[in-house]
């Protein structure tokens, strides 16, 4: 496991995965490979038109968020991207899913938004930034509101 | 007369239609230059023969807060194969958002054939057009740079407090949650950059997005944009007027309204936008 203090081991071994491909050319395209297998929230977690308090905010990707327990407690994590041009969002969104669904909630919740530079790299604009920070914030309060819980 | 000279425009010929952009797809005299917020738009798929401008990587100079010089914008217009007589045409996502950021630092070097695709990337796309994976490559060009030329359409945070004393035209473009300040009190996500909330006094507050057509991407028509700049904002043509927004980018879409669709002689945007104004200290603040 790599050296990622407090990030969930599938996320940090995504990362780092990530962390391989230096070339940006490269990076981008095995992002768009992930932006492809974002699959929209299921019908029986939430159907249009989605509420606001789902909504991530500062995200023009229209981005949307909802997270189910399992029976241990732990979150499942499902996402809608309604901007057809979203690609970050939508790989974000899989990142987010498929690494921190199922996780301790503590580590969930201690997940730093600056992850997004490890995934993107520091070449994002402001506002691509604060949305894609955006995403993982709430993700991050969302396990926080269910540990409260 | 053409569906973009019927709306009214003062510079019908900023714009140019997704048709004409694809009957010119092979036309050497135009260069398509795709510019995005997202960085992985263009390598999903672009239009046939279209080059990238990135606005962090290709606009910016990597260290101080501010453009790329001469030299820098020189290497870009000659790596793009682009000559003085070449027809840029911009287009990109956010309804040309990062296409009209682009246009105006071109502008800042005096590089005055450039245009906009209407309706933007979307709007091709909606149409069923073609989209390539396929980067192209131009023989590099001879491009001789000017110097680059803030005076005309980019103000400074100085100018801008010399504009409020002169009660110059002000307009704030971001959201109405920006404006009034209320988005930097959302607990547990990021703020906005800025220490303060609010807008710089006197600014109207007409969102970017108003002046395109929600549906379809394209700009208004003029009687629509006037509607939006004289009627609620209060703007006359020959105002001096500074726009804003965060950064500069979104202020820039504005700018290529008010300059070019409603001919007003004199716009400038102010780039250090409220991530500067907002962690000014002292400079005067309302909500």
């Amino acid at each position: 496991m790599p050296d990622m203090p407090g990030i969930p081991e599938k996320l940090a071994d995504t990362l780092d995965a990530l962390s391989m491909v230096p070339d940006r050319s490269e990076r981008i395209q095995l992002l768009i490979d992930i932006a492809g297998k974002f699959k929209d929230v299921a019908p029986e977690v939430a159907t249009r038109p989605f509420p606001e308090e789902s909504r991530v905010p500062a995200c023009e990707s229209e981005a949307f968020v909802w997270a189910r327990p399992r029976p241990d407690g732990r979150l499942d994590f499902h996402f809608a991207v309604e901007n057809p041009q979203g690609i970050s969002a939508k790989a974000m969104a899989v990142i987010l899913k498929d690494n921190l669904s199922g996780q301790p909630l503590e580590q969930v919740a201690a997940v730093p938004q600056d992850v997004v530079y490890q995934v993107f790299g520091k070449e994002l604009s402001m506002g691509k930034s604060m949305g894609l920070m955006s995403m993982v914030g709430m993700v991050a309060a969302l396990a926080k509101r269910a540990q409260a819980s | 007369m053409s569906e973009i000279e019927s709306r009214g425009y003062s510079r019908p010929d900023a714009l140019v239609s997704t048709d004409w952009v694809a009957d010119h797809l092979n036309d050497p005299a135009v260069r398509l230059v795709e510019s995005n917020e997202d960085p992985l738009l263009y390598a999903s798929g672009h239009i046939p023969g279209a080059v990238e401008v990135d606005w962090t990587r290709d606009l910016n100079d990597p260290l101080r807060r501010d453009y790329l010089g001469r030299e820098g914008f020189q290497s870009l217009m000659r790596r793009i194969g682009v000559n003085p007589d070449t027809t840029i045409v911009l287009y990109g996502d956010k309804n040309n958002w990062w296409a009209t950021y682009a246009l105006w630092v071109f502008r800042l070097f005096g590089h005055e054939n450039a245009k906009i695709m209407d309706g933007g990337r979307i709007k091709w796309v909606k149409e069923g057009r073609p989209l390539t994976t396929d980067v192209p490559s131009y023989p590099e060009s001879g491009y001789q740079a000017r110097e680059r030329d803030d005076k005309k359409i980019r103000a400074f945070r100085d100018e801008v407090l010399k504009h409020l004393d002169s009660k110059g035209g002000l307009i704030d473009v971001r959201s109405p949650d920006e404006y009034t300040g209320k988005k930097l009190h959302m607990p547990e996500y990021p703020n906005e950059g800025a220490l303060r909330g609010g807008h710089i006094p006197g600014a109207a507050n007409i969102p970017w997005a108003r002046a395109v057509n929600p549906d379809d991407g394209t700009f208004k028509t003029a009687e629509e944009l006037r509607g939006l700049y004289e009627g609620e904002a209060k703007l006359k043509k020959d105002d001096d007027v500074i726009v804003y927004c965060r950064i500069g980018e979104r202020s820039s879409h504005t700018w290529f309204v008010l300059t070019h669709l409603l001919g007003y002689p004199k716009v400038r945007n102010y780039d250090g936008s409220w991530t500067e104004w907002g962690n000014l200290v002292g400079v005067p603040i309302e909500r």
